[in-house]
């Protein structure tokens, strides 16, 4: 008995030495809709006072993820756990907040009607002025939620997740649909709630939101986390450059030059992605004199992210 | 999902007294302030049932008798029958199928909010827009109708379909369950119109046909309407039965309404 505990001690402290205490955590999770398989062996945790971004294209099993470890779905394989109990613990609602997509919310009530019922649910709520500032809706509490901007209303459904005090919030596609103003201001209010020792579970299929907010990202596609790491580590996960000019060599010439992963035609310029930038501009200065318009930027996110997810990155996971 | 029920009880036993009572309070309040606000539901639900008392009960067929009861009295207690349906279904049926499949319902499935607290307002609500419906027919009957009743009669009347809402709120439940957010207020006019005709609401059960009369005796209107009759001398039938029908419907409703409930506790909506 004390040699197996020990060791599962052993192996615990071996697989994450660095690891602080795991707030949220799916092993070997499996979620299944009919005979769609959503999740395909989930491995993910969430760590005291971080921001995780989960990011990844629509349908690719974030919604699925939150609704786990909100214990409002349960798994079909594996384990999901909160704070170390089941998700549906009672304890755990009370620390817990959640931002969810939704369709329609009672347009009749008040800003401060909502918060006042949600606050009300909460042993420790905050008073009723915190939760407004938070959420930036000191000005708009006596409008009726049906009378809000897309912006605004994200911002109250924000409120509800923040106005218990909660130390674990979800956050599912926070800025989706919204104005990129609205969009930064959110994303204040989220740095703001992060440096209040929160810990927040973000999933976006915004890349620029993610590398904005997130100390940590997993990238998630088809049911099947691809990759973790900080930002940079992401980024840095596809080496190489872009290239963009205006030149009269033709893209076929270029595609066949060394160096060269893709090239393509946007607008008057040809766009080239090169794992070797130096080599592959020396050769197209050479051939076209008249090259201009140059600009060389390193390969961000994005490209990280479209290569993450690309059908044949895929192939041996699919399995 | 029996484990999640009594993860729901735990979590109600958790909190004190008072802070359930003031969750359930508050959510009561808003409720009735959500619906208040809401066209929709107040047009339908308190000014139809007045409209049509007005109408065919005041204005036309005021100087006739339907047996010894005169019609203002008689059609008073019809109409408010009619207006306590419509005012349990909608009060119920079309909130929860629009929480549900738009997904606000998970929204506060996600908080700590017990669950039952979302149901004891909506029937709560129901219940008091019933009684509201019910008393603004007897002022108009009083005012315009010369309807006069005993102060007990009165309140026998209010208890009555007060108590009465709770057979439809329930059906309400079950029907909020098994339709959709959009499709749940025609899903619910379809049954509660012909129901309402076939039980002798729209016009005095004794005019329908017989073959109408055979079907609006195995309906639960038609044994709420009858008990609300007595209270101005028109009740006809045994009164044990009507209340047998109606507790029963009620617990076949509930019945429904749960499957409905465990079922979503499991479901997803991607």
């Amino acid at each position: 008995m004390t040699a197996i505990q020990t060791s599962i001690a052993t192996s615990a402290s071996t697989t994450h030495v660095t690891s602080p205490a795991a707030v949220a955590r799916l092993r070997s999770v499996g979620k299944n809709y009919g005979s769609v398989r959503a999740l395909r062996g989930i491995d993910f945790e969430v760590h005291a006072g971080e921001l995780v971004a989960l990011l990844g294209p629509n349908g690719a099993g974030k919604t699925t993820i939150v609704k786990l470890l909100l214990g409002l779905i349960q798994p079909d394989a594996g384990r999901v756990s909160v704070f170390g109990r089941d998700p549906i613990h009672p304890d755990n609602r009370m620390r817990t907040g959640a931002m969810l997509q939704v369709g329609r919310v009672p347009e009749t009530l008040r800003v401060r009607e909502h918060i006042d019922l949600f606050s009300s649910y909460y042993n420790h709520p905050l008073p009723l002025a915190r939760t407004l500032a938070c959420a930036g809706l000191e000005k708009i509490a006596d409008r009726k939620f049906g009378d809000l901007s897309g912006g605004q209303r994200q911002r109250v459904l924000f409120s509800l997740a923040l106005c218990g005090d909660p130390d674990l919030i979800f956050l599912d596609e926070p800025t989706v649909g919204l104005d990129v103003e609205a969009r930064r201001a959110i994303w204040d209010e989220i740095r703001n709630i992060v440096a209040h020792g929160k810990t927040v579970l973000l999933t976006t299929h915004y890349l620029q939101e993610a590398d904005a907010l997130a100390d940590r990202i997993a990238v998630i596609n088809q049911g099947t986390i691809i990759q973790q790491g900080t930002p940079a580590e992401i980024k840095s996960l596809t080496s190489g450059k872009f290239i963009r000019c205006v030149t009269s060599i033709p893209i076929r010439e270029i595609s066949q030059l060394a160096g060269v992963s893709e090239v393509k035609q946007d607008r008057e310029a040809v766009e080239i992605r090169a794992c070797e930038a130096e080599s592959v501009l020396r050769e197209l200065l050479r051939r076209d004199p008249n090259l201009s318009g140059l600009e060389v930027t390193a390969a961000g996110l994005e490209e990280a992210f479209l290569a993450l997810t690309k059908e044949d990155n895929l192939a041996p996971a699919a399995n | 999902m029996n484990n999640t029920i009594r993860n729901f009880e735990q979590m109600e036993n958790s909190r004190s007294f008072v802070h359930r009572s003031r969750i359930y309070l508050k959510e009561t309040k808003y409720e009735f302030l959500k619906n208040l606000r809401l066209r929709m539901y107040t047009v339908s639900v308190i000014t139809f049932p007045l409209m049509f008392y007005i109408l065919f009960g005041l204005v036309l067929n005021s100087n006739q008798t339907i047996g010894r009861v005169r019609v203002p009295a008689y059609l008073l207690v019809t109409y408010a029958t009619f207006g306590v349906i419509g005012a349990s279904l909608f009060g119920t049926a079309a909130g929860l199928a629009s929480d549900r499949g738009l997904g606000w319902l998970e929204v506060k499935r996600a908080s700590p909010m017990p669950p039952f607290a979302y149901f004891a307002a909506k029937i709560a609500v129901s219940m008091l827009f019933s009684v509201t419906v019910v008393a603004l027919l007897i002022i108009l009957g009083f005012a315009f109708g010369g309807v006069r009743m005993p102060a007990l009669n009165v309140a026998e009347l209010l208890a009555i379909l007060g108590l009465g809402s709770l057979p439809f709120s329930a059906m309400g439940l079950a029907i909020g369950y098994f339709s959709g957010p959009n499709s749940a207020p025609a899903t619910i006019n379809l049954i509660y119109l012909p129901l309402s005709f076939c039980s002798g609401l729209w016009v005095p059960f004794m005019f329908l046909p017989k073959f109408l009369r055979q079907i609006g005796l195995a309906l639960p209107p038609y044994h709420l309407s009858e008990l609300a009759l007595g209270t101005v001398g028109a009740g006809v039938g045994s009164i044990t039965r009507h209340w047998e029908v109606l507790v029963a419907f009620t617990l076949i409703c509930l019945g429904i309404a749960r499957i409905g409930f465990q079922r979503d506790q499991g479901k997803l909506y991607g």
